[in-house]
């Protein structure tokens, strides 16, 4: 049994200590929006924030993540108000298949908080996430938009 | 090697399966007695023809057949749909028939396949086709009920006016009298210079949910009571299970049942993905390997090399005059041997597909680009007939090829056939995903020209070593032998015709089948066919002592659709002007999926090896542009493919199996490393060309020429990281 404050909720679930936070969030606590694509941290897809923090959620233990505050893509926006992010995303139409978009934007998110002006130098460096469909154009674009407003 | 469901013994499945089945009420279906009934929707609203349900609010649902994997067909056929319509496109919405229907419903909803970039071009004629007739009806059931000729009446917007007397009304008010008529036996198209939708860059339907999470993938689908499934094949290709060691696994967490799938792989069915794959992981397994276990990539690339020779037997996929003579008496001649490797399709989400079945009934959930594949799949491992069946279709995460293919759907039916009621989710890790992929089929070129004493070309000899496609996967499509698709992008004639004219031109492919199962991979022959004849032209022009640009030029004369593409993006990057201090430029056309493309790269080279990719300019002509938002995307998308398979990809065979287990070992591009794709459009009208495919076969040798324009080296094979070439 673990305690994980998943989106301003506090679950009680059962899920062993080592089990990797993703399949927690998918699994237990039911929440599909955060994706698997490699389970090595390679990808982003599974990208949540703990903390604040940008974090692949395959390569976070149950364990590692208790106590502290996560949010998935489901807890971005508040109430029925997107975040700027998805705004801009839906505005710029930036996702194709969309899989890896959950992710990406939590990146985005998470780089914004921390740098709401970023030059492209920063985007390259912060935002590593895969995506096969090649957004990165719309992607670049949407958070120029962002930080331009 | 594997065996595949060809889609001709798919449609005589459906002939068998629709027998039993009463016959559906719909648009070009025959209706023995009486007037048409009135077909309905799963929410009650009526049908007006198989394509249009309208609501009586207005919203407008269109049907589907394609499969949406991110290219925007969904959009864009909405778009033909609703421009024949004249209904308001912010009430538009769309769903997916299901398989099982159109086979109960005669096939009324046509081919589900969504591959070879044909989603819009092969469905465009009869889905407009749809829309208009839907129109037809609903100014018909208005004009009825005001007593007033139809010709009277006009309908933009959902509103039909009776254009004499003013009068007005909404589609979802006239909906119901509507689908009581008979519709029309012929409708009549719009002229594309009248198209009001077709041709805008409107907004995707499905953006908002994938930006919340909300979208549901195949991963994503929950069933109440379901268990989850992890599988391992064996991992060299055409061996066997032999065994597997149940008991050690027995008390692990969760577990729930191990079972045997086919001949070949094992699943664990637990609780959760993650106790399956754990207890997966911790499952003693033996395996019969076989014969395979003995191949590598170097007895490939050592049995392909011997096609390349004369000797060796060949099928000839165009030709004309006489090349080998031509070649011998040739003042000079220059050779070149390339080589293209497997490719796995890496897409974001891995395969999986959840069944239920039961002993009358076997349903699937899953992303797949074949929703009739997916259907024939479910019927043979299930053994129920069509009417007990059907698959629903969820969004794709990423198909560019792959989930055209069955193999996972099989895979959870059989094992939901082991627990009959219950319903199983199997998900393939991105391990077993990159140790059994269809991978884009493994080739080597050797190229001869021949120049007469004034540098003119008189001769191209185009020999093609290595793997067929269609041998594996759709061997009925084999004509006497050859695979026709092998000469995609230098072929005679047809959607992908070579775009020179040499005096003296033979094309020829040896093929040579490894145990490696190949597949459709986004662009499919075109990325090595362009590769080889692209970065080869750049090697007689270097040869002649000519401009690349001009030399093609010179041979395209007869190929005004090709150079006119060639032509727009040697502008817009602005080859006749020098690129800036430290920049080269690399230049590619081809054409495929009946559409001509070109590619423009600038890139700045470090060391030799670190390469800054500045610049990349595109051109299209699909004949037809329907959403040029999408067709940008599509284009920028296509080099990121491209390009990542360039630098980063290639899957190696050792011990008869793949070698890259996840995306540590098969790279994909990032966002630092891809520059703006500048697209230009230049859609000539007249056909109907396809647009996720064609432009990948122009990104790497775009990129080849510029390199070796900034270096002086050619580079042959692929990937570049085998040659420690890597982005700056």
């Amino acid at each position: 049994m673990a305690n994980l404050t998943i989106n301003g909720k506090t679950l009680t679930l059962d899920v062993e200590p080592d089990t990797p936070l993703l399949w927690a969030i998918r699994e237990n606590a039911g929440l599909t929006g955060t994706k698997y694509g490699c389970g090595i941290a390679q990808c982003g897809a599974c990208t949540v924030h703990i903390d604040g923090v940008a974090m692949r959620s395959c390569g976070v233990s149950v364990s590692e993540a208790e106590g502290k505050k996560i949010t998935t893509i489901e807890g971005l926006a508040s109430g029925n108000t997107l975040h700027k992010v998805q705004d801009a995303w839906i505005a710029h139409d930036v996702p194709q298949c969309g899989y890896c978009q959950s992710g990406m934007i939590m990146a985005v998110a998470a780089l914004l908080n921390e740098k709401p002006k970023p030059t492209d130098a920063d985007i390259d460096e912060a935002i590593t996430n895969i995506c096969r469909c090649g957004t990165f154009q719309q992607v670049r674009e949407a958070i120029h938009t962002i930080a331009s407003a | 090697m594997n065996k595949h469901i060809s889609p001709r013994l798919n449609r005589r499945a459906f002939v068998i399966g629709t027998a039993a089945v009463g016959a559906g009420l719909a648009i070009g279906l025959d209706i023995p007695f009486g007037g048409p009934a009135v077909v309905r929707a799963a929410d009650g609203s009526p049908e007006i023809g198989a394509w249009v349900v309208v609501r009586p609010d207005d919203t407008v649902v269109i049907r589907i057949a394609r499969s949406e994997m991110g290219q925007g067909s969904l959009t864009g056929l909405a778009q033909l749909v609703a421009e024949e319509l004249e209904c308001d496109w912010t009430k538009v919405t769309t769903e997916y028939p299901t398989p099982g229907q159109s086979v109960a419903r005669k096939r009324v909803w046509g081919d589900f396949s969504t591959g070879g970039s044909r989603g819009i071009r092969s469905s465009q004629d009869y889905v407009r086709k749809g829309g208009a007739t839907a129109r037809v009806m609903l100014i018909q059931a208005a004009a009825d009920a005001w007593k007033v000729p139809a010709s009277e009446c006009t309908a933009a917007n959902s509103v039909i006016t009776h254009k004499p007397s003013g009068r007005t009304t909404t589609y979802g008010k006239v909906a119901e009298a509507a689908a009581k008529l008979t519709p029309p036996a012929d409708v009549k198209l719009k002229d594309p210079k009248d198209w009001k939708l077709i041709g805008k860059g409107v907004k995707r339907l499905d953006t908002v949910d994938k930006t919340t999470g909300a979208m549901i993938y195949g991963a994503d689908v929950k069933l109440p009571g379901m268990l989850n499934a992890a599988i391992k094949d064996c991992p060299v290709f055409g061996g066997k299970l032999k065994s597997f060691d149940e008991a050690k696994i027995a008390g692990m967490k969760g577990v729930k049942k191990v079972v045997k799938v086919g001949d070949t792989a094992v699943a664990v069915v637990a609780d959760t993905w993650w106790h399956a794959k754990t207890a997966l992981e911790a499952l003693p397994i033996t395996w019969d390997e076989g014969d395979n276990a003995k191949v590598s990539s170097a007895s490939i690339a050592k049995w392909l090399a011997e096609g390349l020779d004369d000797s060796q037997p060949a099928y000839v996929g165009n030709k004309n005059g006489d090349a080998k003579a031509a070649i011998a008496g040739a003042a000079r001649k220059v050779e070149a041997v390339y080589s293209y490797p497997y490719q796995n399709h890496a897409t974001m989400e891995p395969m999986n597909a959840t069944a239920l079945y039961t002993a009358d009934k076997c349903e699937v959930w899953c992303g797949t680009q074949n929703g009739e594949a997916a259907f024939a799949a479910v019927l043979e491992a299930s053994g129920l007939p069509a009417e007990k069946c059907d698959v629903h279709k969820v969004m794709l995460g990423g198909g560019f090829g792959r989930r055209g293919q069955t193999d996972y759907v099989r895979q959870a039916v059989i094992i939901a056939k082991q627990m009959p009621g219950t319903p199983i989710k199997l998900l393939w890790s991105r391990e077993e995903d990159m140790a059994h992929g269809r991978y884009h089929p493994i080739t080597q070129c050797k190229m001869t020209g021949a120049f007469d004493a004034n540098d003119n070309l008189i001769a191209l000899h185009y020999r093609l070593s290595g793997q067929s496609i269609l041998f594996s996967l759709r061997p009925e499509a084999l004509q006497n032998g050859m695979d026709p698709a092998a000469f995609q992008g230098v072929a005679q004639s047809g959607e992908a015709a070579v775009g020179y004219s040499v005096p003296n031109l033979l094309v020829e492919h040896a093929m040579r089948n490894p145990h490696v199962p190949p597949g459709f991979w986004r662009g499919v022959n075109v990325n090595h066919n362009a590769i080889y004849m692209e970065c080869f032209m750049d090697e007689l022009a270097q040869a002649a002592g000519q401009d690349p640009l001009e030399f093609r030029r010179k041979l395209m004369g007869n190929h005004p659709k090709h150079l006119a593409v060639l032509n727009a993006v040697a502008e817009k990057i602005g080859w006749s002007t020098p690129a800036p201090q430290g920049v080269y430029r690399g230049i590619a056309q081809v054409m495929g999926y009946g559409s001509y493309v070109a590619g423009a790269a600038e890139i700045s080279v470090t060391d030799g090896s670190k390469i800054k990719v500045h610049r990349i300019v595109a051109s299209t002509d699909p004949g037809y542009v329907v959403n040029p938002a999408q067709v940008e995307r599509q284009v920028a998308g296509s080099f990121v493919y491209g390009l990542s398979a360039l630098f980063y990809g290639g899957c190696t065979v050792k011990d008869g199996k793949i070698e890259q287990t996840n995306f540590d070992t098969y790279n994909s591009m990032r966002i630092n490393e891809m520059p703006k794709v500048e697209t230009v459009m230049v859609p000539s009208g007249g056909f109907w060309g396809g647009v996720g495919e064609p432009t990948i076969g122009v990104a790497a040798p775009a990129v080849l020429n510029a390199y070796f324009a900034a270096t002086g080296k050619r580079v042959r094979s692929v990937p570049l990281r085998d040659q420690n070439i890597t982005f700056a």
